[in-house]
């Protein structure tokens, strides 16, 4: 067991911490779940990516470091402590890239990763439909061949689309076999936005920022070029983007280390209203904080070591989902009568309050979670 | 930075695991509540033998000269069975200071842990105290019985007749070992109380389905598996910074030990809820476990002692996390 970083990585921190010290922007930039504040957002993108900052862990040439996992985590930790803005192309670079790293051609990956690091071709994820939630294999929308033009027609719905009004693309899943069970005849498909055929229209979200869009497909066009993994075997390929999301790459330790001594700032600027009790929660929230790290660095061993990450995942989205609330709520009961305010210094905690609620809806409800931690995880029968 | 154990250090807790399968399994943990000395008839002696009490002894005292790493999966295993002996005050808080000879016991007294355990067979009390450890004879005190509610527990107020001068000032360091030790047999516990519970919940059947297909069964189970998961790593991680003489390792410990506490409470409700009634007797082999658990959350400092020692310190400090 060794708990130092090599110097080879410290330097790399170092280094991370004095470029993103240099260059976050100040005051922070607005919410990246609205129109305008979506294009500084990609600005700011731009400005990671031409510094190789982006996508640390990629191959060069698609614009990363080739950094390890552990330097990646070290990246994210100092992002996350320098205030830095959130990643509007994340949906793009964590959920959808280790995708296609790991099913994708050469020639997608040539023509896609580069574009979505850079924020050129920011994209969204197209899983959910207005029947189809948790069910996710419940989905009806389809794709049906069009030999002429080689490629696929959609028609159907998705629908809670982060920040689809604003992407060029869209990853997701469509029913290419109407005929097939439940989770066979799906194909996993990357959808151009910009074209006839398609409408997307903007949806605001509980915090007033239009996050969210419907998409509607209505003979749009798919070439057979953008079909991720074979055609009918959508299924496996998705499940091996939720692992990414529930797991390691979405969420990683940084944000909730960075929120939790923010917290601990409150309290201290709050003397009055921060009582034992309260302040009791608030340490209580930055061991859990730490407790998250340490269970991260234990998977990543057991990663770089050449092992696998199974429905464990499932654990880790619960706790830190579950950790994001619990850190607003004690943030929210120090401020009192300030709470409420979405104006003023206090504000982004109300607007991170709102946001930490959406943890145990999205990327899996925290009651599907707790069944797979119970099934799979600990052997409970499904039936 | 590797946040692992090696395969000698897994290979070592195996060893144990089995040894502690032979000797201290329930139904010899259920004789030891009876008999008159609350231990096992034959784990410690096998322990010994197979040099696990002295493994943090130095080696030039007779031990394996191990360091915390090495010795907190001893400490998991000593848990998972609620091992009835005093592992944790002889292996881990008296041994490594040399403070008890090889082969006997040590029971320990601290301001925050007043009843020791197993004091009436330990041949050594060991009390830490403010200005440093002082170790008396058992024979140079006097020991008043209290009642447990872990039958296998026997607990005394411990009254020295002698004065003694500190053979060691290493308090603060003899405390986190004994604390830390605790954690990781709280997580043992854990582990076992879930273990046992969902084995019951596999077999137990209501309105013709295993109790365990039920969505609400699982979900407390998952909640306590949730639990210990994020437990864990702070107890291994405090084991290497008390190795690593880190200074910051009282905090790291008290981390783990508030949250090892936490985690037990958790599984030991979560455990008793889906046992239903059968858990609430005593033929269940689960109370044993519970009761363990219970006792030892409040030792060594409860959760709440330790985060508040945690409070102060982030009080105290700028946090330039790390
Ligand atoms: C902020 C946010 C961003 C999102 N972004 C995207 C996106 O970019 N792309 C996308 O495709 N989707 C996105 N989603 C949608 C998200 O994936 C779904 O909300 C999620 O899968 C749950 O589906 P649902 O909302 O239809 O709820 P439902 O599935 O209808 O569930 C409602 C309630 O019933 C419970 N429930 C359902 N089934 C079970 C069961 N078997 N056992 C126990 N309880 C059950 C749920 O846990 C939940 O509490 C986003 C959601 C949010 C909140």
């Amino acid at each position: 067991m060794d708990l130092a970083f090599s110097p080879a990585e410290e330097a790399f921190r170092a280094e991370a911490r004095a470029w993103l010290q240099a260059n976050v922007p100040n005051p922070p930039l607005p919410s990246g779940d609205t129109k305008d504040g979506f294009a500084l957002h990609l600005e700011w993108e731009r400005q990671l990516f031409d510094a190789r900052y982006a996508v640390v862990s990629w191959p060069e040439e698609f614009g990363g470091r080739n950094a390890s996992l552990w330097e990646w985590l070290i990246f994210e930790e100092e992002y996350w402590l320098a205030g830095a803005p959130q990643r509007v192309t994340q949906n793009g670079i964590f959920l959808l890239a280790p995708t296609i790293f790991e099913f994708g051609t050469a020639e997608q990956q040539q023509r896609i990763l580069a574009k979505m690091a850079s924020g050129e071709e920011p994209w969204c994820q197209g899983w959910s439909e207005p029947n189809a939630g948790s069910d996710l294999a419940g989905i009806s929308s389809t794709a049906t061949r069009d030999d002429t033009n080689g490629g696929w027609r959609l028609n159907g719905q998705k629908t809670w689309t982060t920040r689809g009004a604003f992407c060029t693309h869209l990853f997701g899943l469509f029913r290419t076999d109407p005929e097939a069970e439940r989770h066979n005849g799906m194909t996993y498909l990357l959808v151009d936005l910009r074209q006839s055929g398609i409408t997307v229209r903007g949806v605001e979200r509980l915090d007033g920022d239009e996050g969210f869009a419907e998409v509607f497909f209505d003979d749009a066009f798919v070439p057979d070029v953008n079909v991720l993994g074979e055609v009918n075997k959508g299924w496996g390929v998705a499940m091996a983007t939720t692992g990414s999301e529930r797991g390691l790459t979405l969420r990683s330790p940084g944000r909730f280390l960075a929120t939790a001594t923010k917290l601990i700032e409150l309290a201290k600027s709050l003397p009055d209203t921060a009582t034992p009790e309260l302040k009791d929660r608030v340490t209580q929230a930055w061991i859990d904080a730490h407790a998250y790290r340490w269970q991260t660095f234990a998977t990543v061993t057991k990663l770089v070591e050449g092992g696998h990450t199974g429905p464990e995942s499932s654990m880790v989205k619960v706790f830190w989902s579950e950790l994001d609330v619990r850190l607003h709520e004690i943030a929210l009961e120090l401020l009192g009568p300030h709470a409420e305010l979405i104006d003023g210094e206090f504000a982004h905690w109300m607007k991170g309050y709102q946001f930490a609620l959406s943890g145990p809806i999205y990327a899996g409800t925290n009651e599907i979670q707790r069944n797979v931690i119970a099934e799979r995880v600990l052997g409970l029968p499904r039936k | 930075m590797r946040f692992a154990f090696t395969e000698d250090q897994i290979a070592l807790h195996d060893a144990v695991r089995d040894l502690l399968n032979d000797h201290s399994n329930a139904a010899q943990l259920r004789e030891a509540w009876g008999n008159e000395t609350g231990r096992t008839a034959s784990a410690w002696g096998a322990l010994h033998a197979m040099g696990a009490i002295d493994a943090m002894r130095a080696e030039a005292d007779g031990g394996l000269g191990f360091n915390e790493v090495d010795a907190i999966l001893i400490a998991e295993a000593s848990g998972r069975v609620a091992l009835a002996e005093p592992i944790i005050e002889t292996m881990m808080v008296a041994a490594p200071l040399n403070l008890v000879t090889i082969g006997l016991s040590a029971a320990v007294v601290t301001h925050e842990s007043p009843f020791a355990p197993w004091a009436d067979t330990a041949e050594v009390i060991i009390e830490l105290a403010a200005d440093g450890i002082r170790s008396r004879h058992r024979q140079d005190t006097t020991l008043t019985p209290r009642s447990s509610v872990d039958g296998a527990r026997r607990l005394f107020a411990v009254s020295p007749n002698t004065e003694v001068a500190p053979a060691s000032t290493e308090v603060a360091l003899a405390f986190r070992r004994g604390a830390l030790g605790t954690a990781a047999q709280l997580c043992g516990l854990s582990e076992t109380m879930i273990t046992v519970t969902v084995a019951y919940a596999k077999e137990r059947k209501q309105f013709g389905v295993p109790i365990g297909s039920f969505q609400a069964v699982k979900h407390h189970l998952a909640n306590a598996r949730t639990k210990l998961e994020f437990a864990r790593p702070l107890v291994y991680r405090a084991a290497a910074s008390l190795r690593d003489r880190d200074a910051e390792a009282g905090v790291h410990v008290s981390m783990a030990k508030a949250a090892a506490s936490d985690a037990a409470m958790v599984a030991a409700k979560a455990s008793l809820q889906c046992h239903g009634a059968i858990g609430y007797t005593t033929e269940a082999d689960l109370h044993l476990y519970m009761k363990r658990a219970w006792a030892l959350g409040g030792s060594w400092g409860d959760a709440a002692w330790h985060r508040r020692q945690i409070t102060n310190h982030l009080e105290r400090a700028p946090i330039g996390e790390r």
